[in-house]
């Protein structure tokens, strides 16, 4: 048609013609940040770690002459401090489903799609722009929770020090856990697009998942336990690494197939089913 | 321009949209017509690359949606006015999805003085009428400033004043050489905004056809005629071929014949007329009638569905 070009260019805007991911990145950035929700659940994720480890560390200084001997031989001050991860994890997760399901609640995921095709790029873009920012927030947070709960443990010299072996790595271990546990929570909402479904499901493989191989025999306990997400993923952040459980950087490793996966599963759904 | 070829959409054994071909080309507003249940966001859905036909092809400036890069710059669309995040103010949903496709930021103020919403830019889209959110869902068709523009049922919930305007607006962006394709239930609407018609029912394509020969197709048209000497010129016309019936008022309904020809005929006959008026049937009476048609014969063929019950809605 030789009207083709003129009909498509009218108005003298130009579209750039660079790679179309940091302009996704940038919408998607706009879209985390401009609703309520996004503060709300990662202060609350915030508050959770650099408040709850801290405040255990100091109930535990409090009353350490009547601690059992039982519990003294469990007592490692490194992941006392960084216990508000697994409160963290709750708000992580649920913001990591409602960034993609809240759109298909609304509708406005249709709306992404016809100004990004390129679903893959969409679901990429999201995943960068909140790890970015649950990393940086719950790095923050862990670091504070150390410095904090160390402070209150040194009253009874029971603190240890960033330098000490394994306890650095535990400390940003916390972070990249609940960055991945983020990812991981993106891809369950991408492929089941449900809010209440995702979550339900996400929380029943961390917390359901335990106790259903908890009434296995002991002898597959001992050996399937360490490979679930949340044992797995939650090695980064121990210091005294105890029988039947992974490495810290390999349980990490395997988190990190767990999140692959769900977002892999999520792409794939994502990319064939209708908008 | 818009190429549909053979288009074919199930949801499982429901046949959405069955076997439709049709071009929505530029300078024109095209109108999509059909009941609830036709096919029509079906088929929207599926030229903006959301849902995938089951077969058939569509292409938009002879590209499939999904190869287009930065598509906003091409094709505008409003499909749905409420799909917005209720807690996001209608400044940054404008901003997200110029964003996405590189457009400046400067464009999103444009577009929002364009579609009136200065006063509620910055308000939660939550809070918003219905007739904000389609003025909302107009601003972001029109951020790319593209040449192709969809919109569905873009008038709901629009005042008089609102209609008006879009209706306005629809007709400079036809002349200025965009395409336009529109789908409404309001008939009348459509017989003041648009140039064509592309009409289906039960997912088949039932007219392709400009809205004047539309409407003259229909049986609803007839012409008017008031005598004293009424039966002799229903016999009169009846003679040359055409097909009278009497009007509840006293009058004469003639079809078949031209409104000339009638005039002849009683001059021939000498016989006179107090009123000889054509009456063209409205879009809607047209759209009603051919519709019917097409749900007759397909009830016929498949009694067991009726219309309403099929399909997604339209």
């Amino acid at each position: 048609m030789a009207t083709q070009t003129q009909t498509q260019r009218l108005g003298g805007l130009v579209p750039g013609d660079g790679p179309i991911l940091p302009d996704v990145m940038r919408s998607e950035l706009t879209k985390f940040r401009s609703v309520r929700s996004t503060y709300a659940t990662l202060a609350a994720a915030f508050v959770a770690v650099a408040a709850l480890g801290p405040v255990q560390c100091a109930l535990y200084a409090s009353k350490y002459p009547n601690v059992s001997p039982h519990d003294k031989a469990k007592f490692s001050p490194a992941p006392l401090s960084l216990n508000g991860i697994v409160l963290a994890q709750l708000a992580i997760g649920v913001l990591g489903v409602l960034l993609i399901s809240s759109e298909y609640t609304t509708g406005l995921i249709r709306a992404t799609l016809a100004a990004v095709p390129q679903r893959r790029t969409v679901l990429a873009a999201k995943a960068i722009v909140f790890t970015l920012a649950t990393l940086t927030v719950s790095e923050i947070a862990c670091f504070i929770a150390f410095f904090a709960g160390q402070a209150f443990l040194s009253h009874k010299h029971l603190e240890t020090h960033i330098g000490d072996p394994g306890v650095l790595r535990a400390v940003i271990g916390g972070g990249l856990y609940l960055a991945v546990l983020g990812l991981l929570a993106l891809g369950i909402g991408t492929a089941i697009r449900h809010s209440a479904g995702a979550i339900a499901t996400l929380f029943g493989i961390l917390f359901v998942l335990p106790g259903i191989v908890g009434a296995l025999p002991q002898e597959w306990q001992n050996t399937i336990s360490q490979y679930l997400p949340g044992n797995a993923g939650q090695q980064i952040f121990a210091v005294h690494i105890k029988q039947y459980t992974l490495q810290p950087w390999a349980g990490l490793g395997v988190f990190c197939i767990y999140a692959a996966i769900a977002l892999a599963a999520g792409a794939v759904l994502l990319t064939r089913r209708d908008a | 321009m818009i190429e549909i070829r053979n288009l074919t959409k199930r949801f499982g054994d429901t046949v959405a949209v069955d076997d439709i071909s049709f071009d929505v080309v530029p300078g024109r507003v095209t109108g999509f017509l059909g009941p609830n249940g036709s096919g029509k966001s079906t088929t929207m859905r599926m030229i903006m690359g959301l849902d995938w036909p089951t077969s058939g092809t569509v292409t938009v400036n002879e590209r499939p949606y999904e190869g287009l890069r930065r598509p906003l710059f091409e094709v505008g669309a409003l499909l749905d006015a409420n799909a917005v995040h209720g807690g996001r103010n209608a400044y940054n949903h404008l901003l997200s999805l110029a964003q996405s496709n590189g457009i400046p930021r400067g464009r999103v103020d444009e577009v929002i003085e364009r579609v009136g919403l200065e006063s509620v830019a910055r308000k939660r889209a939550g809070g918003f009428s219905l007739g904000m959110s389609q003025r909302l869902g107009i601003a972001a068709a029109l951020l790319g400033d593209p040449g192709v523009m969809l919109f569905d049922e873009p008038v709901n919930g629009l005042d008089p004043e609102g209609i008006r305007w879009i209706r306005k607006l629809l007709r400079s962006f036809a002349a200025e050489g965009r395409t336009i394709l529109i789908s409404s239930h309001l008939m009348s609407e459509m017989a003041l905004t648009a140039d064509h018609l592309i009409v289906i029912g039960r997912g088949r394509l039932i007219a392709d056809t400009s809205v004047e020969a539309f409407i003259a197709q229909s049986t609803k048209s007839f012409v008017r005629v008031r005598s004293p000497q009424l039966d002799e010129l229903a016999g009169a016309i009846t003679a040359q071929g055409g097909s009278t019936r009497p009007e509840p008022d006293g009058a004469l309904a003639v079809s078949g014949v031209q409104i000339s020809a009638i005039g002849e005929v009683a001059r021939n006959a000498g016989i006179a007329l107090h009123e000889l008026s054509p009456q063209v049937a409205s879009l809607e009476e047209a759209f009603m009638e051919l519709t019917r048609e097409s749900v007759q014969f397909h009830a016929g063929a498949d009694a067991a569905h009726t219309p309403a019950a099929v399909g997604q809605e339209g």
